[in-house]
This record gives C-alpha cells, sequence and structure tokens, in this order.
C-alpha cells in the first residue's frame, strides 16, 4: 500500500517536473525567437511611421508597433529610386544566369556521374579544386577582362562570369549518380542516344534538383553585393543591392524611407522562400550530408 | 561481331556526348576562374598601376616585399584573422544551440525554425544597413543603446569606437548566418537514430550526457562541414565593413579583402593588389586544406 502510494506521488511530481520543462521549453523558445527577429520587426514597424516618429518612444515596447501605419515612406522609396528600372536589372540578369546555369551545369554534372569517358576523374577533381577558390582572389584580372571585352557596365559582366558553378555541377553529379543505369540502358535498347535520353528521361524525373539548385542560386544572387558593384557603376545599370545601398549614404538620409526601401528589396526574396521552401531547405541541408 | 561493333559504336557516340555535356561549363571554369587565378599571380609580379597600363614594369617580388613592411596590410591580415577566429566558434555554436532547440517535433516548431532563419531572408546588404542604424551610440535614435539605458547601462559608440567596432559587426554576422548552419545541423539532427537516444535513457544516461557521448560524435561531419564553409566565408568579409564603417574607425575593421578593393580600386594600385589578392588566396587555400587535414586525421 504505502510504497503504491509513493509511487503515485513521484509519478505525479515527475509529470509537473516534465510540465515545468515543456514551459521552460517554449518559454525560451519564444524569447529567443523574439530577439531573433526584433531588428527585423523593428524594421517593418519604422518603415510604416513619419520620420519624426520613428524614434520616439525609443524606450518602450510601443517602438515595436506603427500606431498610425502610412505607406508615405514607401512612396517616397518609389519617387527617388527608379524601382521599376533596378527590378528590371536585378531579375534580368538573375534569370539570364540562372536559365544558362541550370543547362550548362547539369549536362556536366550528368555526362561526369554516367558517361565513360577519358578525362572524367580529372575533370571531377578539377571542379572540386576549383570549389575552395575565392572568388575575391580574381577580382582584379576578372575586371581587367571584363574592360578589355567592352563588358563593363553591361549585363553580360554580371551573367557571363558566372554561369557555370562548381557548386551546382556538384549538386547535379550528386542527384544523377543516383538514376539507376537500368533505366538509361532501356533507352539506349530503345534506340535513344546518350544526349536524348538525357532530355527526354532523365531531365523530367529530375525537377527537384532542378529546383534546389535555381533557389539556392537565385538566393546567392539576390545577394550579390561585391562584383556588381566593382562593374555597374552607372546609375541605370544599378542593381538591387546597390540601390539600397546607395540610398542608405544619399542624402536626404530619411531612416524611415531607408527602412522601406529595405523591406522592399526583402520582398522578392520572402515571396520566393514563401513559395520554394521546400526546395530552399532542403537543398541548404543535403549540401551539409554530402560533405 | 556485329555486336561487338555495335556496343564500341555506343561508347564512341557515348565519348562524343560527354565531351559536348562538359566542354561549356570546363570552358567558362576556365576562362573566368583559372585564367583570371593565373593573372593574378601574374600580374602581382609587375608594377602595374590602372593610369599607366602601358607602362607595366616586371618588378619581380617587389610587390610582396613592400607587402612585408606594409603596416596597413598586416593589420588588415590581422582583422580578417580576429574576425574569423571569434565569428566561426560562436555562430557555429548558436547555431547548434537553435538547432537543438528545434529539433523536435512539437507544437509551433515550424514557426520557430522559420523566426530563427528569418534574418536569412535579407540580404547582407539589408542588414548591414538596418543595423548600422540599430547600433548608433545616441541611444535616442539606436534602438540597441536605447535598450542599454533603459537597463542601467552607459550607451557604446558600437561601430564609432575602435575597440568594439569588429565585435559589433561578429555580433551582427554571427545573427544573421546562424539560421543557415542550424538548417544544416538540422538535417544532421535528424539523421541520427532515435534507438541510440532510446538506449542510453533506459541506461539512464541524462541529457547532457546524451549530447556529449551521442549527438556530437553523430554529428561529426555535419560540424565539420559547418566550420568550413563558416571559416571560408569568414576570410571573405567585406560588405559589413563597407556599408557600415567603410573599413573605420582607424582601420579596425579593415579586412584582406577590403584591402585588395582600396588598393586596386580606389587606388589602382593593380599589381600591388593582386601582390595582396595572392596571399590572400594562399590562406583561404591552405586553411582549408589544414581544415580538412585536420579533422580527417581525428
Amino acid at each position: 500500500m504505502k510504497s503504491e502510494k509513493g509511487g503515485k506521488d513521484m509519478k505525479s511530481s515527475l509529470q509537473g517536473s516534465k510540465r515545468l520543462g515543456k514551459f521552460l521549453f517554449y518559454a525560451g523558445n519564444i524569447v529567443i525567437g523574439l530577439i531573433f527577429v526584433s531588428p527585423l520587426i523593428w524594421m517593418i514597424s519604422a518603415s510604416l511611421k513619419p520620420e519624426a516618429k520613428i524614434f520616439a518612444n525609443m524606450n518602450s515596447i510601443a517602438t515595436f508597433f506603427p500606431v498610425d501605419p502610412s505607406l508615405d515612406n514607401y512612396f517616397e522609396v518609389f519617387r527617388r529610386i527608379n524601382m521599376a528600372n533596378v527590378f528590371k536589372n536585378t531579375l534580368l540578369y538573375i534569370g539570364l544566369i540562372l536559365l544558362f546555369d541550370l543547362i550548362v551545369n547539369s549536362i556536366c554534372g550528368y555526362a561526369l556521374a554516367k558517361f565513360s569517358f577519358k578525362g572524367r576523374r580529372l575533370m571531377l577533381s578539377f571542379v572540386a579544386a576549383l570549389m575552395v577558390l575565392p572568388m575575391e582572389a580574381l577580382l582584379l584580372p576578372l575586371y581587367i577582362e571584363m574592360a578589355q571585352l567592352g563588358w563593363v557596365n553591361t549585363t553580360r559582366a554580371l551573367v557571363i562570369p558566372f554561369i557555370a558553378k562548381c557548386f551546382s555541377i556538384y549538386m547535379f553529379y550528386n542527384f544523377f549518380s543516383g538514376v539507376p543505369n537500368e533505366l538509361l540502358e532501356a533507352a539506349s535498347i530503345d534506340g535513344a542516344n546518350p544526349i536524348s535520353t538525357f532530355f527526354k528521361i532523365v531531365m523530367p524525373i529530375s525537377k527537384t534538383v532542378y529546383a534546389t539548385v535555381f533557389i539556392l542560386d537565385f538566393v546567392a544572387h539576390w545577394n550579390d553585393f561585391m562584383w556588381p558593384f566593382l562593374v555597374m557603376t552607372g546609375a541605370e545599370t544599378r542593381t538591387i543591392q546597390l540601390a539600397v545601398q546607395s540610398f542608405f549614404s544619399t542624402s536626404p538620409v530619411h531612416y524611415s524611407a531607408i527602412m522601406a526601401a529595405l523591406v522592399v528589396s526583402a520582398i522578392p526574396m520572402i515571396v520566393m522562400f514563401v513559395f520554394m521552401q521546400k526546395y530552399y531547405v532542403e537543398g541548404i541541408a543535403s549540401s551539409g550530408i554530402k560533405g | 561481331m556485329s555486336n561487338e561493333r555495335r556496343l564500341s559504336g555506343r561508347q564512341k557516340s557515348e565519348r562524343l556526348a560527354a565531351y559536348a555535356f562538359t566542354s561549356p561549363a570546363i570552358i567558362l571554369l576556365i576562362a573566368f576562374l583559372v585564367v583570371p587565378m593565373c593573372y593574378t599571380l601574374y600580374y602581382s609580379l609587375f608594377k602595374y598601376h590602372i593610369i599607366r597600363p602601358d607602362d607595366m614594369r616586371f618588378a619581380g617580388l617587389d610587390n610582396y616585399a613592400k607587402l612585408f613592411h606594409d603596416g596597413n596590410f598586416w593589420k588588415a591580415l590581422k582583422n580578417t584573422a580576429y574576425f574569423t577566429v571569434i565569428v566561426v566558434p560562436v555562430q557555429c555554436a548558436l547555431a547548434l544551440g537553435l538547432a537543438l532547440l528545434v529539433s523536435k517535433r512539437f507544437k509551433g516548431v515550424a514557426a520557430f525554425r522559420t523566426m530563427y532563419f528569418g534574418p536569412q531572408l535579407t540580404s547582407m546588404v539589408v542588414i548591414s544597413v538596418l543595423w548600422a542604424v540599430l547600433y548608433n551610440s545616441n541611444p535616442n535614435t539606436g534602438l540597441i543603446n536605447s535598450v542599454l539605458t533603459g537597463l542601467g547601462m552607459e550607451p557604446v559608440n558600437f561601430l564609432t569606437n575602435e575597440k568594439t567596432a569588429m565585435n559589433s559587426i561578429i555580433f551582427m554576422s554571427a545573427w544573421q548566418g546562424a539560421g543557415y548552419q542550424m538548417m544544416i545541423f538540422l538535417a544532421g539532427l535528424q539523421g541520427i537514430p532515435s534507438s541510440l537516444y532510446e538506449a542510453s535513457s533506459i541506461d539512464g544516461a541524462s541529457k547532457l550526457k546524451q549530447f556529449l557521448y551521442i549527438t556530437l560524435p553523430s554529428l561529426k561531419g555535419t560540424v565539420k562541414y559547418v566550420i568550413m564553409i563558416t571559416m571560408i566565408q569568414a576570410m571573405k568579409l567585406f560588405t559589413q565593413p563597407y556599408v557600415m564603417t567603410q573599413g573605420g574607425p582607424k582601420n579596425a575593421t579593415k579586412t584582406m579583402v577590403y584591402y585588395i578593393y582600396t588598393q586596386g580600386f580606389q587606388k589602382g594600385n593593380f599589381g600591388y593588389a593582386c601582390a595582396i589578392a595572392a596571399v590572400f588566396f594562399v590562406i583561404v587555400v591552405a586553411m582549408s586544406l589544414i581544415l580538412q587535414k585536420f579533422t580527417n586525421e581525428e
């Protein structure tokens, strides 16, 4: 009897501590999560306030809430930055990179994974070795190359040097290595040549890897700063990050409008994330498993 | 016999297809990675100024000798090393901690994951501009200083004091980057079979012991990869100091890539800047090789 009662007590206290643990776990997550996003919330809140109000109430939680929200700051941003042009420049160059990136790197990755030919191993180690090469170490000669070709201030300078990517080749190589050989043999018995086998049979079943490389490279290029900053010097050819950076350092410095510009520049990323979250997260995660 | 010939015909067409498929990527990699890299090394041996491109004179190792006596170069090297040495452990530990917080399935887990990943949805330029405002030394306009003074502390000149400027950039960078590494850790954590934890909790192992003896050893490969990518990225630091401090105050946030930019693009000393770039290249490659070797031997 006695021992049974003791057992019950222990059980309920165990449950109690479990509940407390769960509460602390949630509380911890909420506090850390709020601290994590608070700068972003402040940015959005400030973008909706008039300039005179964004630094009022700095000592209270009210600084995170726009009291009389208005879109005036956004109108100012669109008045002062030619956003249509900036977005056109940015989406055009990223779109072109991605188009060629997906074709050029996927066929290369496929050949390395599935074809037997002389130099295959050499090419694989060539691609792997180039992966550690820091772009920043070759900006100067690359700039001279662009100047000699007359590509400075043209979309070509942003696109052509960045089509081939070792990392994308590796992603495709990994994926295509997993495609069963029986499938390819069956196609070749049916008389398909290696090239049409790829386009007609392999490509349609490989949408995941294309989506993953697409979103990873979209995000990477949306964030491009240093190279566009070096080769796109004209106001007309500015990309989004350059526009944001120069808006920050051009008078009149209206902090509320700057915050609005930051929000506008983040919108395409957020839209992409909402629609392609699965592939994006998987892409980040799978890169780690392989390494 | 005819069968054999057909086979070799297929091999031949496969070889042709292989060259057709690989050559665009390989040609582009050579043209825009290998060739510029060679030119970096080549130009570094010349006296080459952007205003006088025709007056390019061979200078042997003069640029490297000059580099050796250039205080600004050593300062940039030191700053880059400091940033890397601090930000890598801080950011990786933060990312692992966050991953542990949201690795189990529970109500709202997706929302918390998105919150921690949130800073990744904006670019480094956006984050740098935002934090330059948040770090403002006046507590009436800088959010962080207004919180500090609210807690009874003295306001800090985060970006205008040479002692705190780099640390401020480190803190911000870790905050922005951790969400990305968290996702990699999450995948690693999910790959650990739950039977391992079940067995050890029957044996009465504490959470801490489970973390030390199950979680960490199982994550070894992931940790190695995360450290590697964080380190390589850290050594390339440029955007944050460019947007937030212009390398100041007193060069406290001038990094190697920043110095390549200053010498090459602002001052036009292409030859000299290429020597800096060559040293930078060697350091990055050497560090990745050392890390790889070091972690493989264990």
